[in-house]
């Protein structure tokens, strides 16, 4: 367990966001918010890093900078446990 | 930077397809897994026929194709054969993949020849305004079902896998770390591989069904979806009315290309031989 809480920083290409509210609703910590039907980062300090809006996002809209951090890659899909909700791997 | 963003073509971004449908987040899938494996750009084709979904190579940075409807996989079939040493992806629709190209699918698989098949399945033909596809489920509702489909729907694991298929995997666009994952095992795979991508079409089937949204249909994907692994400590009751998802069928046989190049090797030996015969028998027949 880290002592120090990670930080994460939202790029947000907002011309190319189609507002459809994916990564807001999945969000695992209600990071994200539409604004006049673009996403922003309403709570940018919640963010767990877990790239999943980042991978979601059929509009290629967000990128989530790990300030930081040591990326953990796992790549055998036998290994991971898909069921577990992301915060889990944190 | 977004590493997606490395392999697509970012002057043709934004793309066209609607707000929330997934074909965008399958081809986001697709380019991660192959930036996971560094493939180079130029060693690499995708090939697609016609349909929302198969408009994806305009936007991805590769040599691409973008050929008939249901056709792909005889375009692909023709470049592997040509070019064994390339890295063969199709990105397909359910209707491209399974009606006009059902035939393509199964005998490519039944080959084994190595070409990496994506499945865009979003349960219905989106480009033509929601037309049912042999996946429809059955009793859901289409413009050429307008009082539900009668027909049952193909269960494309079960289909690759009988075909012969040496990959075969299944995903949703909600689990999109499990689908990189098997994109990436896919095209690690030298035969025929097939994963199906399950997405949702907000604009012709979610609204003709009275499903809602992008959000509504991801949700039902979240959880009706059972990983495999999980799936055989379920009774088969709580296994009702839902879908298994994960990686189904991962094996090593004779791939169809490999198996061409060491016939063709055959047969000229075997012709050379039988030339030497023959000189030998004009030489003998003064
Ligand atoms: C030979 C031929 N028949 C029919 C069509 C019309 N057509 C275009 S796209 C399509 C269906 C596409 O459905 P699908 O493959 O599921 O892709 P989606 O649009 O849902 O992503 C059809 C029937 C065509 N273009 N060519
Ligand atoms: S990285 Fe995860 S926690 Fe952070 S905003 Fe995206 S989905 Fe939310
Ligand atoms: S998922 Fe992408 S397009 Fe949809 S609201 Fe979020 S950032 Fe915008
Ligand atoms: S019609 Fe359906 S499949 Fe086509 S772009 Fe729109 S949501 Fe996607």
């Amino acid at each position: 367990m880290e002592s120090q809480k990670k930080q994460f920083k939202h790029t947000i290409r907002e011309n190319w966001c189609k507002g459809c509210n994916i990564c807001v609703a999945f969000c695992p910590k209600k990071v994200l918010e539409l604004r006049n039907g673009k996403v922003f980062a309403a709570r940018p300090e919640d963010c767990i890093g877990c790239k999943l809006c980042e991978l979601r996002c059929p509009d290629f809209v967000i990128d989530i900078e790990e300030i930081d951090a040591t990326i953990k890659k796992v790549t055998d899909a036998n290994q991971v446990d898909y069921c577990l909700p992301p915060e889990a791997h944190q | 930077m977004n590493t997606a963003l490395e392999y697509l073509r970012e002057n043709r971004l934004p793309h066209i397809w609607c707000p929330g449908c997934g074909h965008g987040t399958i081809m986001g899938a697709v380019v991660r897994a192959i930036a996971r494996l560094n493939f180079d750009k130029n060693k690499v084709v995708i090939v697609s026929g016609i349909g929302c979904s198969s408009r994806a190579p305009g936007y991805m940075d590769f040599d691409t194709l973008h050929t008939t409807h249901g056709r792909a996989l005889a375009f692909a079939t023709g470049i592997k054969h040509a070019r064994p040493d390339l890295k063969v992806i199709v990105m397909t629709g359910d209707g491209d993949a399974t009606a006009i190209g059902g035939n393509h699918f199964i005998h490519a698989a039944r080959r084994n020849i190595g070409i990496t098949t994506i499945v865009m399945n979003n349960n219905i033909y989106g480009m033509t305004s929601g037309q049912v596809s042999p996946m429809t489920p059955k009793g859901a509702l289409g413009t050429t079902a307008p009082y539900g489909n009668i027909d049952r729907s193909f269960d494309l694991v079960q289909l690759a896998q009988a075909s012969g298929a040496t990959y075969v995997g299944r995903a949703t666009t909600y689990h999109v770390p499990l689908l990189i994952d098997l994109i990436e095992h896919a095209l690690q795979n030298d035969g025929f591989s097939v994963v199906e991508a399950m997405t949702p079409c907000p604009t012709y089937f979610g609204r003709k069904n009275k499903m809602g949204g992008a959000v509504e249909l991801l949700t039902m994907l979240k959880d009706n979806a059972v990983n495999i692994k999980a799936a055989s400590a379920l009774s088969e009751e709580k296994l009702k009315g839902k879908f298994l998802i994960g990686e189904f069928v991962n094996k090593s046989e004779p791939e169809f290309t490999n198996e061409y190049a060491k016939m063709v090797e055959q047969v000229q030996r075997k012709f050379d031989t039988f030339q030497g015969g023959l000189r030998e028998c004009e030489q003998n027949s003064d």
